[in-house]
């Protein structure tokens, strides 16, 4: 088993907020990020695919074809885009790192999943001193 | 699991020296570490908390709450301090970054329940950077968070 990452980059903007909250209750979940005039970040996205090298060709998979999963994906879908207004379901599920790393594991995870290959891992970067891991473990959650 | 990793960052000093080496032993075992005036690092904490995403709010814990809790409990203790003479823990325990991360993690654990027993979350890891080229990680069980430490700890790391 070899493990393949591979990292893109995207900026967006969003806000949290729960709408069922008020005003108050908002800010002390998300601190700032809760402005509902919203506020960017420069995503980092790093995707790990696991399996064994092809006997032939020596590969996990083929990066290139995984550049473009995340370039049709994700990048251009999410980036320069406001989640909350642009990119569904953020109009009613909370842009928060983790949710936003979900999500780019259900829109990677059939793109890479293969007899030999399949998803290990999505590490979204949020800022450089925040990130979120979501692994297989973490679907069954 | 998911988990979300926050990155912190202290600046202290310390001196290592071990009360049970000689004066000899101790200036091989801890070569320029043992200077007995002490010197100092810009250390980079990272607390992992593992845990299931909420479906409202999409958080697995609040950063928000979390970055309170570590400036309470860990940066207000370390941040800015001399390690032997301001930390009431390292008075008798050589401030290593081994030992740093041990007592960070069991400040974490100790208080955990009171700010998030509500929270189906856990601390499951420490990572400390000492420089750019040292790192010290502790790795946390799943099971419960208040256990001590030495029952709770699966492994500890060190990798340079």
């Amino acid at each position: 088993m070899v493990l393949v990452t591979r990292k893109a980059e995207f900026s967006a903007s969003h806000f949290c907020r729960v709408r069922s909250l008020n005003d108050p209750e908002n800010y002390r979940l998300f601190g700032e990020e809760a402005n509902p005039n919203g506020h960017g970040h420069n995503y980092i996205v790093e995707v790990t695919v696991e399996g064994d090298p092809d006997p032939i060709t020596g590969m996990v998979i083929d990066l290139k074809h995984l550049k473009e999963v995340l370039e049709r994906h994700v990048i251009e879908p999410l980036d320069h885009r406001f989640l909350n207004y642009e990119v569904p379901p953020f109009d009613r599920v909370v842009p928060s790192t983790a949710n936003v790393a979900l999500e780019i594991w259900r829109r990677i995870e059939p793109e890479v999943s293969t007899p030999s290959t399949r998803l290990a891992r999505i590490r979204l970067f949020e800022t450089s001193e925040l990130y979120i891991d979501v692994d297989r473990e973490g679907l069954d959650a | 699991m998911t988990s979300l990793t926050r990155r912190y960052r202290f600046s202290a000093s310390h001196r290592l020296h071990s009360a049970e080496l000689s004066e000899a032993e101790n200036a091989r075992v801890y070569g320029k570490c043992n200077n007995p005036f002490g010197h100092g690092h810009d250390y980079v904490l990272e607390v992992t908390v593992g845990g299931p995403v909420h479906p409202l709010t999409g958080l697995i814990v609040s950063v928000h709450a979390l970055d309170d809790f570590i400036e309470r409990h860990v940066l207000r203790l370390f941040a800015n301090r001399n390690l032997n003479l301001d930390v009431a823990q390292f008075a008798a325990l050589v401030p290593t970054t081994e030992n740093i991360a041990l007592v960070i993690a069991d400040l974490i654990q100790r208080h955990w329940h009171d700010r998030f027993g509500s929270v189906p979350a856990g601390l499951r890891r420490v990572h400390i950077q000492e420089t750019d080229r040292n790192g010290f990680e502790i790795l946390l069980g799943v099971s419960g968070n208040r256990a001590p430490i030495s029952t709770e700890t699966e492994s500890v790391t060190v990798h340079g």
